[in-house]
């Protein structure tokens, strides 16, 4: 199985960042999804973050939540996203994070999670509701089936809190471009690069950005700024919400805007 | 943070990191102003002379004659803005004053929280939003004009079920992009610490009074204590001035909808399991996956999936009690005691009541029994009449 570390050293060789698309798993249904995430891979991206749906997703805007609610009604469920990522790594081995809400780990069982997603090809969870603070019940765990830890950034974390976060991150560190929940947006925020900069400081883990990057120059940017990963979420998940009669105008429009992102982190 | 906010192994802070320095800042400056001579003396006198505390403690006493024992009404229903609701609303409110905020943003179920959270932000000259489902703004729409009157905006929330829970998660998504000026007045003891902290501190009053009043009226402790629980905040300040007797009875009650059984209610003590939601551990109602399920209420006001996490540890230590009391029952007391005591009781206290009710010729004629009744019905009377019409007074002849 492909580890971030691997994929992160080889793209520092080369100089590029990491494309990395959000998926909500399941949205709007299972073969669709699966059709969809593979066509991001073919596209052209490095890692991918997918998240389960969640009744009640606090951290993520309109965009993911109304994905949320697609993936739900199409029946989507923990046991289903295990198969799925099992099929999506079929088509291709690249590392897999998990972006979730606690309470479906807690539901399933910490340790069972952490193992039968292990095995499936998850290579890390980040959950959006819990932070180091309280991250001890699911580290060792996490640890012990094999799995990286990711937590987030964000600008208002304090510097000292900044370190303690990045000595428990093993995986790499999700930076949150701005205060506020997931979501296109027209400018790229201004924190973003300044946080960049500091975590290099900080810390040798990856540091990857997500929030509100939404356009290819947002990507190339953040590249610029020094990251190693650039996420993209919300703008791809709002690109299956304008074709759902049509899933294979989804299909092609990611494509196309992947490659556009993929072609702006390669420019120098 | 200073503190870990937990009540044995419920509780805690889930919250996405964004939200932790903001938390941090909030939790210092409880710590800080909860003691500060100032804040003290400043929140007595509103709590006196805006609110109207303390409350009186009513021996009802043909409602005692209905049942068999000694009934006693703990009479938030007659503070200003007619619910409890205001006695954390002053607190917080004078928090986020103290803190240098502007801003005021709240969650909303029946409105009540809303309202008296509006009615501060205009006592205190603050800018106030309130999160409200869609489908509670059409349901309880004289709150809703209540609301702007006291220059509140309210915004409708369209996610998930448009109540009370997708009222908080968006809130919560809100005070994520506007947390340097803004301050989130939460509405009952839940959520993340440090609120079921703050705002338990804020409600008990009510219990600390209530003590007194039964030591004054009757000469000793009651023998039970009867609250309603959705979030919680009424229970938890009641309670809080009888945890350490332990000879008390704490009994919580919970909105048992069309019946615990049908799967229609909102009990999430009587028929929930531990999990996480809006940043606490605590007892849910959930699916087997762990999402969220929709709940069912006469009173809107409990119509919440979860419940404050002190409750789950008293649930757990057997400190407390807690039952469910059904739409029908409910429905059936608000007749009662408007008919024999000439107080109309929000559907939310009924609860309580309807439990007491319950209890008729089970117990001795001299027990004590303390029922917190949290609010008034005024709002409820529509609700009411709906499933209760009274007869058209051109035929009743």
């Amino acid at each position: 199985m492909k580890s971030y570390q691997e994929v992160f050293s080889d793209l520092r060789k080369q100089g590029r960042a990491a494309l990395i698309p959000f998926f909500v798993i399941g949205d709007p249904d299972f073969d669709t999804s699966l059709e969809l995430v593979k066509a991001a891979i073919d596209a052209g991206a490095d890692v991918l973050e997918l998240g389960i749906p969640f009744s009640d997703p606090i951290a993520d805007g309109p965009t993911i939540q109304k994905a949320d609610v697609r993936a739900m009604r199409g029946g989507m469920n923990t046991h289903k996203a295990c198969q799925f990522i099992r099929q999506v790594k079929r088509h291709k081995d690249i590392p897999i994070g998990l972006l979730m809400y606690y309470n479906l780990i807690q539901q399933y069982g910490v340790e069972r999670f952490c193992k039968d997603f292990h095995e499936a090809g998850v290579n890390s969870v980040l959950v959006a509701d819990l932070s180091i603070d309280d991250a001890d019940e699911i580290l060792v765990p996490a640890r012990a089936a094999g799995l990286d830890s990711v937590f987030m950034v964000t600008p208002n974390t304090a510097p000292q809190r900044m370190e303690r976060i990045a000595a428990k991150t093993t995986g790499f560190v999700y930076t949150v471009s701005l205060l506020g929940v997931t979501g296109s947006r027209e400018a790229l925020s201004s924190a973003a690069d300044g946080l960049v900069r500091k975590l290099k400081g900080l810390t040798q883990v990856p540091v990857c950005v997500g929030f509100g990057v939404s356009k290819p120059e947002h990507a190339r940017t953040i590249a610029d700024a020094g990251a190693d990963g650039v996420i993209i979420g919300s703008r791809i998940v709002a690109m299956i919400e304008n074709h759902l009669d049509k899933p294979q105008e989804a299909v092609r429009e990611i494509t196309r805007f992947l490659t556009e992102v993929k072609g702006a982190l390669a420019a120098k | 943070m200073k503190h870990t906010g937990r009540f044995g192994e419920f509780g805690g802070y889930y919250v996405p990191e964004v939200l932790i320095p903001v938390l941090e800042e909030l939790e210092e400056a409880f710590d800080r102003f909860s003691v500060d001579r100032g804040f003290i003396a400043e929140l007595d006198q509103l709590n006196r002379n805006y609110a109207g505390r303390p409350t009186p403690l009513y021996h009802a006493r043909r409602l005692s004659e209905h049942v068999g024992f000694q009934v006693y009404l703990k009479r938030e229903d007659l503070l200003h803005g007619g619910a409890h609701k205001v006695n954390n609303t002053l607190g917080q409110g004078l928090l986020a004053k103290y803190m240098g905020k502007t801003k005021l943003i709240a969650e909303t179920g029946a409105g009540q929280h809303g309202l008296a959270t509006s009615m501060i932000g205009a006592l205190l000259g603050m800018e106030t939003k309130i999160f409200m489902g869609v489908t509670d703004v059409e349901r309880q729409s004289v709150n809703v004009h209540k609301m702007k009157l006291c220059g509140a905006e309210v915004v409708a929330v369209e996610g998930g079920t448009g109540t009370l829970k997708d009222a908080i998660n968006d809130a919560l998504r809100y005070w994520t992009s506007h947390v340097s000026d803004t301050f989130y007045l939460f509405g009952t003891a839940a959520g993340p610490h440090p609120y079921p902290t703050i705002v338990k501190h804020f409600q008990s009053c009510i219990g600390r009074e209530a003590r007194r009043q039964c030591l004054d009226q009757i000469g000793r402790l009651p023998d039970m204590v009867v609250a309603c629980v959705g979030g919680g905040s009424n229970a938890i300040g009641v309670f809080a001035g009888f945890l350490d007797d332990k000879d008390v009875q704490l009994i919580g009650v919970e909105a048992g909808g069309r019946g615990v059984a049908t799967g229609k209610h909102a009990a999430s003590l009587t028929a929930g399991r531990p999990g996480v939601l809006h940043g606490a551990k605590s007892y849910l109602l959930q699916d087997a996956d762990g999402q969220i399920i929709d709940t069912e209420s006469v009173s809107a006001g409990l119509d919440y999936p979860g419940v404050g996490p002190e409750h789950s540890l008293l649930k757990d230590t057997g400190r407390a009690r807690y039952v469910p009391a059904d739409d029908e029952d409910v429905l059936d007391t608000f007749g009662l005691l408007t008919r024999i005591e000439g107080i109309l009781p929000a559907l939310e206290s009924t609860h309580a009541l309807a439990h007491v009710v319950s209890l008729k010729g089970k117990l001795a004629p001299d027990t004590v029994v303390v029922v917190n009744l949290s609010g008034r019905g005024d709002k409820d009377v529509g609700i009411v009449e709906k499933h209760r019409p009274l007869k058209d007074p051109r035929k009743a002849e």
